[in-house]
């Protein structure tokens, strides 16, 4: 029987899980040290500002004092887990088939009909009935959060460090300047939350699917009318752990 | 006294959650952690770029209209003051440490050397950045003429302000000694260096942050190590605040 979720799908979401949690929280440290946004390539003075950011409180931010030094401690360390765990789920997706399968959208999946109907199948048959595939509404957000969000993330992120200035210069001109990269490295953060929250309120709704994170779960067969499941490929880590996969 | 207790088991939680985060930040495994991080995105960055990898170069009209200025805007010392009255006569830039040729140069001697115009961006730690147009002569032009001895593996740069009582500093490694756009900036925007810029010399290491661009420099010297420095921290808000030595993230 084929899992839910593969070894590597959880894996790394849970390493996923705590590097975005502290990255968040010492990032919003880290807003505190200079607490306006600007657009292009410098920005300092707060009259050039497009947005003035609230002094994020002790509560919110990673450690729970001003401080700046271990705030970017901890954001510089947890870079890396979620770094190269992007760059890790991304070949893992493709390989597996994950992506393909669950990820991609047909013209169809955008249309309000379809969204409709997601939103409705969900409060109707309740979290557990989701044994058979994404619906739009989630391969949406799902492809949004590893299509746009999290790229976005790491890349402004390496625009951002003066370092990155030596290696590749064209990155902080992708983003038309150092201070641009730095606004979107902060609207994608909330995006990031935004769908975190989203994600967190839904999982609750039903504890399986948490459980499922950890065990893998087990995937349903897709009914008649769904579209037919993707080609079996092989799934190197799933091999590894549970032999021979059977996709359905 | 009204007890609540609810409200002093909250209080309770979070005064347990603060002291078990300060432990975890001050414990040796966390802090061995963030050095290996900081570590690697040096390694990384060094393996991705050339040494002589270039930080972006702007047009002059892409300059910031002003150009900040951070951390200690003024020097207390009566001899810079003065000197800084009378446009630095009597000012020199020492060049010691592990070098076979000890050089001490005068302001006009720093002007003679050849010189790098640059136009470049200045990324505080903070997050704001502003840019502006630094000349001066490449510190390894420096570092040459001083003759810098085999085993010397940083540069520190000593300077005239004081901040909390103690003397500013700065140190860098060989890799960034050496890099084409490290310079001695005497002149920022085609007029000599303003005093909260760091009058008369000033460091450009431009890919680093903004604390690692020493101003009012006194000194240059070559070292093995700098752990009897200051705290050994290698700078001086590496020392105070446990800022990263490696300021390229």
């Amino acid at each position: 029987m084929a899992k839910k979720h593969a070894l590597s799908t959880r894996i790394w979401h849970w390493i996923n899980a705590v590097a975005i949690i502290v990255l968040f929280m010492s990032g919003l440290n880290i807003s505190n040290a200079h607490r306006n946004l600007y657009w292009g390539e410098y920005g300092f003075d707060p009259a050039d500002a497009w947005l003035h950011v609230i002094r994020f409180p002790g509560w919110a931010t990673i450690p729970g004092h001003y401080n700046l030094a271990l705030a970017r401690d901890w954001h510089i360390t947890m870079a890396w887990p979620f770094g190269v765990g992007v760059l890790f789920i991304w070949i893992a997706m493709l390989a597996n088939g994950h992506f393909r399968r669950d990820l991609t959208t047909t013209p169809r999946d955008w249309t309000p009909g379809a969204v409709i109907a997601s939103i409705r199948a969900h409060s109707g048959t309740g979290a557990g009935g989701h044994g058979h595939g994404y619906n739009p509404v989630q391969k949406i957000l799902y492809g949004g959060v590893f299509g746009v969000l999290l790229p976005l993330m790491l890349l402004s992120g390496l625009a951002i460090s003066p370092g990155a200035g030596g290696y590749a210069p064209w990155l902080i001109d992708l983003f038309a300047g150092r201070q641009t990269a730095r606004s979107l490295h902060f609207i994608a953060a909330w995006g990031i939350f935004a769908f975190f929250v989203i994600h967190i309120v839904l999982a609750l709704a039903d504890w399986r699917l948490i459980l499922e994170m950890f065990t893998g779960g087990r995937r349903e067969e897709a009914p008649a009318e769904a579209p037919p499941p993707a080609p079996p490929l092989p799934d190197p880590v799933l091999a590894a752990e549970e032999g021979a996969p059977a996709h359905g | 006294m009204v007890d609540l207790p609810r409200r002093s088991l909250i209080a309770g939680i979070a005064a347990l959650g603060a002291t078990a985060c300060s432990k975890i930040n001050e414990s040796p495994a966390t802090k061995g952690l963030f050095k290996a991080a900081e570590d690697g995105h040096r390694a990384l960055h060094r393996a991705l770029a050339s040494k002589q990898g270039m930080a972006k170069e702007f047009r002059p009209d892409q300059r910031s209209p002003t150009f900040r200025g951070n951390g200690s805007v003024t020097v207390a010392d009566p001899f810079y003051q003065q000197q800084l009255a009378s446009g630095f006569p009597d000012w020199r830039l020492a060049v010691t440490g592990l070098v076979e040729q000890p050089l001490a140069l005068s302001l006009a001697e720093v002007k003679a050397l050849p010189q790098r115009t640059q136009i470049t961006r200045h990324d505080c730690v903070e997050g704001w950045s502003a840019i502006g147009e630094w000349q001066g002569p490449q510190l390894a032009h420096l570092l040459d003429a001083a003759k810098v001895k085999k085993e010397a593996k940083f540069i520190v740069f000593r300077c005239a302000d004081t901040l909390y009582g103690r003397d500013y500093y700065e140190s860098i490694d060989m890799v960034d000694a050496y890099h084409p756009q490290t310079i001695i900036a005497h002149s920022l925007n085609g007029e000599p260096l303003p005093e909260k810029n760091g009058a008369p010399l000033r460091m450009r290491i431009e890919r680093q942050l903004g604390y690692k661009q020493a101003k009012y420099v006194k000194a240059i010297e070559a070292v093995e190590s700098f752990d009897k420095i200051g705290q050994g921290g290698g700078g001086f808000w590496e020392d105070v605040a446990g800022y990263q030595w490696y300021a390229g993230v």
